[in-house]
């Protein structure tokens, strides 16, 4: 008798919950942006008295899948991003009937740090190109032959770097810190030679397969998501430079050091005035229809928006996010305010 | 017989040999053992324990109840960040120069602090208007300073604690008003972005929840199945067929589960994403063929003369097995079933698909809340780019194999208890 009614009780609950509405707001998508967005939830959760949003980290991509996979409470409310949507997923979405309001939070800079053991080291995006790339030019000059990359050291790519191997942990391909690694750097380093920024008008398909390669002989290694394992491994290994967010260098500062690209080491203040190369825009998007149907989205974008928290001075400064500049901040300040929906890409 | 004596020297050096062998493979298991145990129990100990400061704060009626109402709303609403400003000016002067220097002071304390206050406020009236002496948490920095993990000969631009927080803490010292004292929040709270103030009892009950549908699912269904294949079912194609597919399916990677149940459990049934109802589902597939499995074995293992002499005196085949074959394979059917559950715990794959690899701050109170199991929450901390976090990766690494070993153990026990001797 007892277990006939478990058993009722069990799949009643079941038909019951398909029903039921949501009154937490569900947040996915990016894990670059999951320390920042976490920290707005529960500063959200504790002044409103309003329940926590829960935040999923998916990694951008993703998390744009289960953003546009439609509209009702079975579906997230918003979606984190270290990239900006494509006009693919913009498309999706909008064929799902969805209107998204993006809101750009701040930006966060990829650093190529080593161990404090070790010397710094003075980069340029074309060092970083041709220690990283699968395949560049014979000699390492413009209009070379293109060859399967044969540098075994730095001294090899530049002769000003140290006598050291090639050593790299970083993200696998999954991660947005690769994309915006592959993108920023290493196709930065590409677009140096003349010869091979020219493919990019006849064959940009070739071009990309070009510029955005890594190599696979072992000089890059894939260390997993985690970055706290990459700075372990750093501090292990002097030789090896590793690739991660800002954040990290920031709260390793005593074990690690980040490297210089083109002459401009990567500070707090370099990436916010953009004098330092490789940065990326962070993004969150909100379901437009779904602002007043789920209590408390408006108030945890205000959040996120107020200067308190993405402000030069704002805690998420503190953890590691760089702040915009004050036009771009008013500007999706009161996109975030309006909700205004995006209309193109 | 020829040669008797080399043959019988040789064998027994082999012998010598293989012992050998497989002590030194014993010890290096145990080696690796040790080595695991050490590094997680030294990092993850001072997990459990927390860096505190005696303050006191002035919790003036201006500030949290200006117009005396008593109403609880207007008591939420007070400015609470004002009362420890000021709280932090009152030990730190220098902290009223200007906004720099307050913000270096008050960073010594936790970010959590004015909320403290405020849920003591709005637990007493009769706080509002008085001075209160209470131990409040430090930052997360000064905690890591207390527990001699930063290093102060560092330049100043290199380490969390600037000069002033270091002279500031080295004067509470003397003042005596820094204390270590055990992390209860460690084990009352849920998730926090802040390390000092993150607990795990959000992910804990996840677990527990998680594995109870598992449990409750996992078990009927398990060892029906196993009593109806082993002891009723024709032996002919069908059945060999299924049982060709109960075991490969307790090798199918569990990444496989997580994809099958958010097709089909959150995207066919609509069950909401995140919730132990949902991952209790998905992990009932996973440790279904271990249950099935481990209660078949120990069906089997019960001898057929207990069968036979049911049978011989005129039980029916139903009434054999119930009463008879079922209680005496019991303890090999809970042993396998709380192995299940133990795989279970561990699991975060299918879970990752699942929704519950989140940060939730709330403890859940049902099935039906969003919540974070054990595992998930290491990964979750491993991953975060905040110092403080090491150290409770590394204890919830170990409240999770505590609860492991508490679960094992309850598998021996049963045996013990249960187990009968033929």
């Amino acid at each position: 008798m007892f277990k006939k009614l478990l058993v009722l009780a069990f799949f009643g609950t079941i038909f019951v919950s398909a029903a039921q509405a949501r009154d937490q707001i569900s947040v996915v998508g990016s894990s670059t942006v999951y320390p920042f967005a976490t920290v707005v939830a529960e500063n959200f959760g504790r002044s409103t008295g309003m329940k926590t949003p829960k935040i999923e980290s998916t990694g951008s991509g993703g998390g744009m899948k289960l953003f546009c996979a439609g509209l009702g409470v079975e579906h997230p409310d918003v979606t984190n991003a270290s990239r900006r949507i494509k006009s693919k997923e913009f498309k999706k979405c909008t064929k799902a009937g969805i209107d998204i309001v993006e809101i750009k939070v701040g930006y966060d800079g990829i650093v190529i740090a080593n161990s404090k053991a070790g010397n710094q080291f003075n980069l340029t995006k074309q060092a970083v190109f041709l220690a990283l790339a699968k395949d560049v030019p014979e000699g390492n000059k413009d209009g070379g032959k293109l060859i399967p990359n044969p540098n075994k050291t730095w001294k090899d790519v530049d002769s000003s770097l140290p006598n050291i191997k090639i050593e790299v942990l970083g993200p696998p391909p999954t991660s947005g810190t690769r994309d915006a690694f592959n993108e920023l750097a290493i196709e930065g380093g590409c677009k140096t030679f003349p010869t091979l920024k020219a493919i990019k008008k006849q064959d940009k398909k070739k071009y990309k397969a070009i510029c955005r390669a890594v190599r696979e002989d072992g000089a890059y290694i894939e260390a997993g998501e985690n970055d706290n394992l990459i700075v372990q491994k750093l501090v292990e290994n002097k030789d090896a430079l590793g690739v991660f967010g800002f954040s990290f260098l920031a709260e390793n500062a005593d074990k690690i050091q980040g490297s210089n690209i083109d002459n401009v080491p990567p500070t707090f203040e370099n990436i916010a005035n953009k004098s330092y190369p490789v940065s990326r825009p962070l993004y969150f998007y909100v379901k437009q229809a779904h602002v007043d149907v789920i209590p408390g989205i408006r108030e945890y974008v205000a959040e996120f928006t107020s200067d308190e928290a993405w402000g030069p001075d704002g805690y998420l400064s503190e953890r590691g996010m760089i702040p915009m500049p004050d036009e771009e901040r008013a500007k999706f300040g009161s996109n975030g305010k309006n909700m205004t929906v995006m209309t193109s890409r | 017989m020829i040669n008797s004596d080399k043959f019988h020297k040789s064998r027994m050096r082999k012998e010598k040999f293989f012992q050998f062998y497989g002590i030194i493979a014993i010890l290096m298991a145990l080696s690796f053992l040790i080595i695991l145990a050490y590094t997680i129990g030294s990092k993850g100990l001072p997990g459990f324990f927390q860096t505190y400061i005696n303050a006191s704060f002035d919790i003036s009626q201006e500030y949290v109840d200006p117009e005396n109402t008593g109403d609880e709303e207007v008591i939420k609403k007070g400015r609470y960040r004002k009362v420890f400003k000021e709280g932090v000016i009152n030990i730190f002067p220098e902290a009223a120069d200007n906004r720099a220097s307050y913000r270096q002071a008050s960073k010594i304390f936790s970010k959590g602090v004015s909320y403290q206050l405020r849920n003591m406020v709005l637990e007493n009236n009769d706080l509002i208007g008085t001075k209160i002496n209470i131990e409040v948490l430090a930052s997360s920095e000064i905690d890591q300073l207390h527990k001699g993990n930063i290093d102060r000969n560092l330049p100043e631009n290199l380490r969390p604690v600037s000069d002033w927080q270091l002279k500031s803490y080295d004067q509470l010292i003397q003042q005596g008003l820094i204390k270590t004292k055990f992390n209860v929040n460690f084990f009352t709270k849920g998730d926090s972005r802040n390390p000092e103030e993150a607990g795990i009892l959000g992910a804990l009950v996840g677990s527990a929840l998680t594995l109870l549908i598992t449990l409750v699912l996992s078990f009927p269904l398990g060892v029906a199945t196993a009593i109806y294949l082993e002891e009723f079912a024709p032996k002919n194609k069908l059945t060999d067929i299924i049982e060709i597919n109960i075991n490969n399916l307790a090798a199918v990677p569990s990444i496989v589960f997580g994809l099958l149940g958010l097709a089909v459990i959150l995207n066919i049934f609509g069950i909401p994403r995140s919730i132990p109802l949902a991952g209790g589902l998905v992990l009932t597939l996973m440790t279904l063929p271990t249950v099935i499995i481990s209660s078949r074995a120990s069906l089997r293992s019960v001898p057929p003369s207990i069968r036979e002499a049911a049978l011989g005196i005129g039980a029916s085949k139903q009434q054999a097995v119930f009463h008879h074959v079922v209680p005496s394979a019991a303890p090999g059917m809970f042993t396998g079933t709380i192995i299940g559950m133990a795989q279970a715990l561990g699991e975060t794959a299918p879970l990752l698909m699942m929704g519950m690899v989140a940060f939730i701050v709330e403890v859940p109170q049902s099935i039906m809340d969003p919540a974070t199991v054990l595992p998930a929450q290491v990964y979750l901390w491993a991953d975060s780019p905040e110092r403080g976090f090491e150290e409770k990766t590394s204890a919830a690494i170990m409240t999770l194999v505590v609860f492991l070993i508490v679960m094992n153990s309850l598998a021996v026990y049963c045996r013990k208890k249960l187990e009968k001797k033929w």
